[in-house]
């Protein structure tokens, strides 16, 4: 398969990109920032997202999905990043989607997501950085299990129908058996949710569970087997948040570079002093060689290759570094506007801080490859 | 679909059966790269392992038949070169003439002259230089000066070039040289001629490595049939801007782990500093600095597999390999740097048998021609500017 989109590819592209500028630019993240909106997105825009179909990417046709794959979601959450558009697609259409795939969960699920009902959180982080180690206790009781402990940065919590979360139910915290997954029904659960507004205007959450009472057929999978649907819900979401990350950072870049065009200092365009021109050209570089691994990760994810671990590590640390530096230099070449409140590229930055942290950061997936490679 | 599993599966058997095992294993000095030529040094499998892939036309599988190729479409060649890399198999033939001058032939020769150059080339029968750059013609290389005076069927040529690579060694060179001094670019010819022609002569130049991998280059009244001139009198900075993409594309290869297998640095980094009880690289910062390095050196990986395919299809930018060219050889530096940091004082021996005559600490120098040659990567990044992100002058 060759590493570029296909015409199919393209015009999905084509219309996501055309749908997303439309409907969600940065202005209406700005406006629900303004509003201080307690939702954090649009539920329009949400069954919009349905409409169009683009909930349905990854689920099968059998299940009236659309029935393609990481290539395609991605091509959605680039535009996606691309306009800083508020949206539980990541959580929702992309990692929950994957996580239930194959088990019964789905048939209960997949209609709330294909309609544009069901938003979807993930409670899986329990510190300030990601990490493999699950503390939070699931024990055995009665005819299912009672859930201990705490999760946090689980973004559209407070909103959410459905929470994966991911528990102990053997062995010790740093063990990678004795995991087991739960689908929890949010709006039963009594559940302590804190929303938490975060940097780039979004929500995440702190949840307390104590003692939540579950019936076992809220496994997800296998009992102490969770790792195995876990890695599958990650693999996803960070494949997934890499397609968002090269969305922000190309955002990002085509800003400043239209600044560089446009703006006059000395009596010059300043685009055509040579100091700025090989700060871009090297952003520009550095762009491109995280977009060729993010659709790297995608293929071999869709191909269900052996390979496609390191391929997804490889994507979400690259694209954290390049949209890091893209952010970066977006608000040193623009200068002291681009400090300004009023402008956007500062909420680029604070998009790409957040998704960057997502997941494990550039950090997180260098030191898993170095295990993986023996060093 | 079916058609290109066979393939796959007949080219693996194939190359199971026919590529020497001394060609599969990592390349670790100069001596392990194949150059082919008139008076070829072969060491022990590269004479066979060449004249099998040649046999096939593999040594450049989607070159045409008649010209020596192996006619294989663009998903066949991918697929032969990583069924290469499956089995760890060394490039054939390293050459000028494959990554140079033998697209700029297929482009902007005549039937005659492909059909006299491009199977040569194929086979590795003649090693081929490149003279481009002179002492006052470098990063400004369309200022150049060797001229060529029209003397009926034949050019008369005079003037020196530097850097040509391996002049020393090669038997024949393409040449730019000025047929006009009314306009700058618009004055410049691309011609071959044989570096035994009467009045070729070469100088090695001595460098920071130990080694003379270049040349100086001194034509005097040197004759070039006009036969050997490709493309239009004058036009030769087409041909030239064209190979010199090529040339990019080659060099950017460099950022890439070596072929036959093994990572060198990570191998290097373990039998110099040692594992901790964990299985770590002892030396902490040691370890982030290379496994940040790898992420970067395989996501390189998958931009140059990206960019083959899209040049296949005809879709690649055609300034994008000046990027390639830039980051490939920035990375190739810093892989090197690491490789150095990780040897400590073991990597800096000169010339003893543990250090195998100084290897490493002779490529690291060597790396940091990289980012100099076929274009500094400041004018790389010139060109990025302007002619991908359209910035003013």
């Amino acid at each position: 398969m060759p590493l570029y989109l296909d015409d199919q590819q393209t015009m999905l592209r084509d219309t996501a990109r055309d749908f997303i500028a439309e409907h969600a630019p940065p202005a209406h993240l700005r406006a629900l920032r303004d509003a201080n909106d307690p939702t954090g997105f649009s539920r329009d825009l949400w069954k919009q997202f349905a409409e169009m179909g683009f909930t349905g990417i990854l689920i099968p046709e059998a299940q009236s999905g659309m029935g393609l794959g990481h290539v395609e979601a991605g091509v959605v959450l680039e535009e996606i990043g691309r306009n800083l558009s508020p949206s539980p697609f990541l959580t929702t259409a992309v990692a929950a989607v994957e996580a239930l795939r194959g088990t019964a969960h789905a048939d209960r699920h997949y209609p709330g997501i294909l309609a544009g009902d069901t938003i979807a959180a993930l409670a899986i982080d329990e510190r300030a950085k990601f990490g493999d180690g699950i503390a939070l206790a699931a024990e055995r009781s009665g005819n299912g299990f009672r859930l201990s402990g705490t999760k946090q940065f689980v973004t559209h919590a407070h909103v959410a129908d459905l929470i994966l979360v991911a528990a102990r139910t053997s062995g010790s915290e740093t063990d990678q058996d004795g995991v087991t997954l739960f689908a929890i029904d949010a709006k039963t659960a009594a559940l302590d949710i804190r929303p938490e507004r975060l940097a780039d205007s979004s929500l995440a959450s702190r949840i307390t569970f104590a003692n939540i009472e579950l019936h076992a057929d809220a496994v997800v999978g296998d009992v102490d087997n969770g790792r195995e649907v876990l890695n599958r819900l990650l693999a996803a979401g960070r494949t997934g948040a890499s397609g968002e990350l090269l969305g922000v950072g190309g955002g990002a870049m085509d800003l400043t570079v239209a600044y560089l065009k446009e703006r006059k200092q000395f009596g010059q365009t300043i685009g055509s002093f040579q100091a700025l021109q090989h700060r871009a050209a090297h952003l520009y570089a550095e762009m491109e060689v995280a977009r060729a691994a993010v659709l790297k990760a995608q293929q071999l994810l869709d191909a269900a290759s052996p390979h496609a671990g390191q391929a997804v590590a490889v994507a979400k640390a690259m694209t954290g570094l390049a949209t890091t530096l893209s952010v970066q230099e977006g608000i040193q070449m623009h200068g002291g506007i681009g400090m300004t409140d009023e402008y956007d590229i500062g909420f680029y930055m604070k998009r790409a801080r957040v998704l960057a942290e997502m997941f494990g950061d550039a950090n997180y997936h260098a030191d898993a490859l170095a295990r993986e490679s023996g060093y | 679909m079916t058609d290109l599993a066979d393939f796959r599966s007949e080219t693996r058997a194939w190359l199971e059966a026919h590529c020497p095992p001394e060609m599969r294993t990592p390349v670790r000095s100069d001596k392990d790269i194949c150059w082919g030529g008139r008076n070829p040094d072969f060491q022990p499998g590269q004479r066979e392992w060449l004249e099998a892939m040649a046999s096939r036309g593999w040594t450049v599988p989607d070159w045409p038949t008649e010209y020596g190729g192996g006619g294989l479409s663009p998903a066949e060649t991918k697929a032969l070169r990583e069924e290469m890399a499956a089995l760890h198999c060394r490039n054939p033939l390293n050459s000028f003439g494959i990554s140079m001058l033998g697209p700029a032939l297929l482009k902007y020769g005549t039937e005659a002259q492909k059909l006299d150059h491009l199977p040569k080339i194929a086979r590795g029968e003649i090693r081929w230089c490149q003279g481009y750059s002179e002492p006052n013609a470098g990063s400004d290389l369309a200022s150049l000066a060797a001229s060529a005076e029209d003397a009926g069927d034949h050019y008369v040529v005079n003037g020196q070039k530097v850097w040509t690579s391996y002049a020393d060694k090669a038997d024949w060179i393409f040449c730019l040289v000025r047929t006009s001094k009314q306009s700058k670019q618009g004055g410049i010819s691309f011609v071959l001629f044989d570096m035994a022609s009467d009045g070729v002569s070469t100088k090695p130049i001595l460098l920071i490595s130990g080694y003379s991998p270049f040349c100086e280059t001194f034509m005097d009244n040197v004759r070039v049939p006009k036969a050997n001139r490709i493309h239009d009198e004058n036009k030769g900075w087409d041909v030239a801007k064209y190979l010199l993409g090529h040339e990019r594309e080659m060099i950017s290869g460099m950022g890439l782990a070596s072929a036959g297998g093994g990572n060198p640095l990570i191998e290097g980094a373990i039998a110099a500093v040692g594992l901790d009880d964990r299985g770590r690289l002892a030396d902490p910062l040691l370890r982030a600095s290379i496994a940040l390095f790898e992420v970067r050196a395989r996501a390189f990986g998958a931009m140059s597999e990206r960019f083959v395919d899209e040049l296949k299809a005809g879709r690649a930018h055609p300034a994008q390999p000046s990027m390639m060219k830039y980051y490939g050889t920035e990375l190739n530096k810093a892989r090197h740097e690491l490789q150095m940091a990780a040897g400590g004082s073991d990597a800096l021996e000169w010339e003893s048998d543990a250090s195998n005559g100084g290897a490493a600490a002779r490529a690291w120098l060597r790396t940091k021609a990289n980012s100099i040659e076929g274009g500094t990567s400041e004018i790389q990044l010139n060109i990025v500017a302007k002619r991908i992100l359209d910035l003013p002058t």
